[in-house]
């Protein structure tokens, strides 16, 4: 008769733990340090590797099964939205806009983040966070391309979208997120599972995909709703990793909590930057509005960040430093940066436009003290030299904050009417910022942050020396197609024809 | 008191599910936004696999909710027959 | 409002993305290209790694092999993430059925003692050299230059984890957690299997993206999977009435079967390049197999008492065949 053998029904979370952690053993021919080099060099303590939480315990087996039903059913959406001219379906071509933002920018950051999380995947020494970031990695470059391919039906008729990829490492508004995707990436696993894993999935990612997503449904965008909305279901696995490995840092060592708090500091007001693109989507470019980028932020940014900073205030964690800051930004952000991105909507491969009444009206609404009192007066004197003929262009260097890489156009805290503008002297030069926050980002890692590549400042020197026309070139902008008012644009001519065509006998 | 939620794609698929999380959360606010659905809850939201069961009348997977999972926000705590969230 | 639209024919304005149009001329291009082409960061990289100062932060020069277009290294499979994964979901659906079938029929309990006890002691172990190769394709995705080269790796790496998780499945099913802890034991003191975990560990000091991924997919994988899984599990246990053991590791033979046409579609093309390659590939493989052969066979003595270095030179010899024929001069 057979060996009597024990099989006890095993539970979903011993059974994980056999699947994942029990792979690894102690090291005996190499040591473990050589194995894995650079898991102390940032100063976080780690005691015992077992005491990591698993976010989410799926297996292989599972994982292949639930991600292929997703794909499935996004690559019928997408399928039946290219051969069903389905980009005529949305409400109105100022909506692309916000899409060619999303690939110029985001989705090369989601490419970057898979690079990232392919590293932290061979860098942590437990196997319990390995697999966890190993499945965050394979997951991201699921994104990027579910992205790709949701967009390049778009890109077949519309302007803006055909040199993503060059305008990625080229125009100046994509190395916002570029900037902060690689200063992530160019610091050690930790700090990466802060930035990305926490900060920006559990932070942020809801501003950016939920209420985004939720417009773009809206809007008539089946093709990037599901996308979106596929991403997430990711992302709810992504925002588990990073609140896990947060609290499993804080957990470890007390000596651990002052650098995590330095590390939300940076990577709460680094992000928020970068969501200063979001704003502008949100509040200016979705034709039909679900709700304003200050409501988002009350509800994804203000509410469920303020439930976690309670949360983690038990380990001696306090809100970020720009937290405050940010909160009173929200009611002007989407505002100023929309008036710069107007102003030098030369120089952008997506199009920007005049507010019409009813959008003013709607973003008063929206914004009752401050709205009417800052920026529509802006807004009035814009169009009447559009309507005079002299329409508003601003050729001049924008100062880039060395750190977040945005225009210096943001308001002084406290003060609404005033240019916030801060410099610092490092090793004999001089570098400016946007905001106190970048500032002290920058003091925190000169040697880090002198390396910036500045877009706007190369415009200026050798070989482009200025030449507009040189560097639309260079930066693969297609001079009165991509770029400039919407009004009389190509994507406004197209899609006006086209849907007459299809509503028309 | 903190609000956790979760959000899911509008489907068929999912509508049972809410069903479920209506019935084993009395005190939670169900949205209905374009395209997907947030429940939000006072500190703790529990989805229980028999709850579904019952409404499906078929075995469920508890990690068959994550095709249809938009976000969520607090400690997630998961089992075979629960899943839970919370700020505690 | 729903808008009732003609079907109308809409001449598009274009056919392709600039970067694929620049690849492949101006026509309209296949998912695989948008999801792989260029898609990683080309130019003007802002911050140099603080792990290493040294490297930039996609850096070709991570490795000794040379590449002026490392996009010249296209997986033949044309794996983006949907492909790839609906191909796994469509296995783990046979691996489901298989392990199904077993189980509902009680067939890892007929087994012969002596030959369950032979299936554990191969294959439980194993999870374990699985583990160290989905260490070094996690390398090679995160540290190797150009999507089409990296990203089958971070699919590789999955699948070696894949395979860890059914080595682990077969353990529990034929033995329970007891069967698995002894293979841990096998694993780290069992003299004969101390080579195998030796060259696992010291790969995984290597840190040339491109070493790693020869010495692991190529050389290690290239004669662990024929010798353990054809010859071994699929030839030798079956033929013992093992049959049940081979239904459950039929995933690792069709992946084997399958990713052998990406590893040496990669290594003809990089051996193609230059004769500076070619030479350095012949180096590496000759080393690394030199260690593979002598760590296999003390595990293949393990198993079967005869003609054990008979077995081991057929699939050496094989093996050596198959990367000559790539060009690479050994």
């Amino acid at each position: 008769m057979d060996t009597p053998v024990n099989k006890k029904k095993l539970s979903l979370k011993e059974k994980y733990s056999y699947l994942t952690r029990d792979l690894a053993w102690e090291p005996s021919y190499q040591k473990k340090e050589d194995l894995f080099p650079y898991a102390t060099y940032e100063g976080i303590k780690v005691h015992d590797w077992e005491k990591w939480e698993d976010p989410f315990r799926l297996t292989m087996d599972a994982y292949w099964k639930y991600q292929a039903e997703k794909e499935r059913k996004f690559y019928a959406i997408i399928d039946a939205f290219a051969q069903n001219n389905g980009h005529l379906k949305i409400t109105d071509a100022r909506y692309l806009s916000a899409l060619k933002i999303f690939l110029q920018a985001i989705s090369p950051g989601e490419y970057a983040a898979h690079k990232g999380f392919a590293r932290a995947g061979r860098e942590f020494p437990g196997v319990g966070p390995q697999v966890a970031c190993q499945m965050q990695a394979i997951d991201e470059i699921r994104h990027a391309q579910t992205q790709i391919h949701a967009m390049s039906n778009y890109n077949k008729f519309y302007s803006g979208f055909h040199a993503f990829a060059d305008q990625r490492d080229r125009i100046w508004y994509t190395s916002v997120a570029r900037s902060f995707f690689d200063d992530a990436m160019s610091a050690g696993p930790f700090e990466f599972m802060i930035a990305i894993g926490f900060s920006f999935e559990y932070v942020l990612t809801n501003l950016l995909f939920v209420p985004f997503m939720s417009g773009a449904a809206y809007n008539g965008d089946m093709s990037t709703v599901t996308f979106g909305f596929s991403a997430q279901s990711d992302e709810a696995r992504h925002m588990t990793l990073g609140l896990e490995c947060i609290k499993f840092m804080l957990e470890q060592d007390p000596a651990n909590v002052e650098i995590v708090q330095k590390w939300i500091d940076k990577w709460f007001w680094r992000g928020f930057r970068v969501l200063g693109l979001v704003s502008t989507m949100m509040d200016y470019m979705l034709p039909k509005r679900v709700m304003s980028w200050r409501e988002a932020w009350d509800i994804y940014g203000e509410e469920n960040g303020g439930a976690l900073f309670n949360d983690l205030a038990r380990y001696g964690i306090r809100p970020p430093k720009g937290w405050k800051d940010a909160g009173e930004a929200v009611d002007h952000m989407s505002h100023q940066f929309m008036l710069a991105l107007y102003q030098w909507n030369f120089g952008t491969a997506f199009h920007s436009w005049i507010p019409s009444d009813e959008d003013m009206d709607w973003l008063s609404k929206k914004y009752p003290d401050t709205f009417d009192k800052y920026y529509r007066p802006r807004w009035e004197h814009i169009k009447k030299m559009d309507e005079a003929g002299t329409p508003f262009n601003n050729f001049g260097l924008a100062k880039l904050c060395q750190t977040c890489q945005l225009p210096t156009v943001f308001s002084e805290p406290g003060d609404p009417s005033s240019l916030c503008h801060r410099e610092t002297e490092y090793k004999g030069e001089t570098y400016q910022f946007c905001s106190d926050h970048c500032c002290d980002i920058f003091k925190e890692e000169p040697e880090k942050f002198i390396q910036a590549w500045l877009p706007m400042p190369a415009l200026f020197q050798a070989p482009l020396n200025g030449d507009l026309e040189a560097w639309m070139e260079w930066a693969c902008l297609e001079n009165g197609s991509d770029n400039g008012d919407f009004k009389g644009s190509h994507d406004q001519v197209s899609f006006q024809k086209w849907r007459e065509m299809t509503t028309s006998n | 008191m903190s609000t956790v939620f979760i959000a899911f794609q509008t489907n068929e698929e999912t509508r049972p599910v809410i069903e479920a999380i209506e019935l084993d959360n009395p005190s939670a606010t169900v949205h209905q936004e374009p395209a997907m659905v947030k429940i939000d809850a006072p500190d703790e939201l529990v989805i229980r696999r028999e709850t579904i069961e019952d409404q499906i009348g078929r075995e469920y997977d508890l990690q068959e909710l994550q095709v249809n999972l938009i976000t969520m926000s607090g400690h997630l705590t998961e089992d075979e027959d629960t899943f839970t969230l919370s700020w505690k | 409002m729903q808008i009732d639209l003609r079907t109308v024919s809409i001449e598009p304005v274009r056919k392709t993305f600039d970067h694929l149009a620049r690849r492949f001329g101006d026509k309209p291009a296949s998912r695989y290209q948008e999801g792989s082409y260029d898609i990683q960061a080309a130019e003007n990289l802002h911050y140099r790694p603080t792990w290493d100062p040294d490297q930039e932060l996609y850096d070709p020069n991570l490795s000794r092999i040379r590449m002026k277009d490392w996009y010249d290294l296209k997986d033949p499979r044309q794996f983006y993430y949907s492909t790839y994964t609906l191909a796994r979901s469509r296995q783990q659906e046979n691996m489901e059925a298989n392990f199904a079938f077993v189980e509902a029929r009680g067939l890892q309990d007929m087994l012969a003692d002596e030959l369950k006890e032979t299936a554990l002691s191969l294959l439980v172990p194993l999870r374990h050299a699985a583990w160290g190769a989905n260490q070094n394709n996690t390398l090679v995705c995160g540290y190797g230059f150009g999507v089409v080269f990296t990203q089958p790796c971070m699919y590789h790496a999955m699948d070696n984890l894949g395979i860890s998780q059914y080595l682990s499945r077969i353990g529990l099913l034929l033995g329970g957690t007891d069967a698995l802890g002894k293979g841990k034991d096998i694993w780290i003191n069992d003299p004969a299997w101390q080579s195998l975990r030796r060259y696992v560990e010291d790969s995984m000091v290597i840190r040339d993206p491109f070493e790693v991924f020869v010495l692991q997919n190529v050389v290690l994988d290239g004669l662990l999977y024929p010798i353990v899984y054809e010859r071994l599990v699929d030839t030798y246990l079956a033929s013992q009435g093992g049959q049940a053991v081979a239904m459950l590791t039929q995933f690792m033979t069709n992946w084997f079967t399958e990713s052998k046409k990406w590893t040496t579609g990669v290594l003809k093309v990089a051996a193609a390049e230059s004769p500076e390659n070619a030479q350095v590939l012949a180096d590496w493989i000759n080393h690394w197999s030199d260690r593979a052969v002598s760590a296999l066979l003390p595990i293949v003595n393990s198993v079967v008492d005869e003609r054990v270095d008979e077995l081991v030179s057929e699939e050496l010899d094989a093996f050596r065949a198959r990367i000559v024929k790539t060009g690479i001069p050994l």
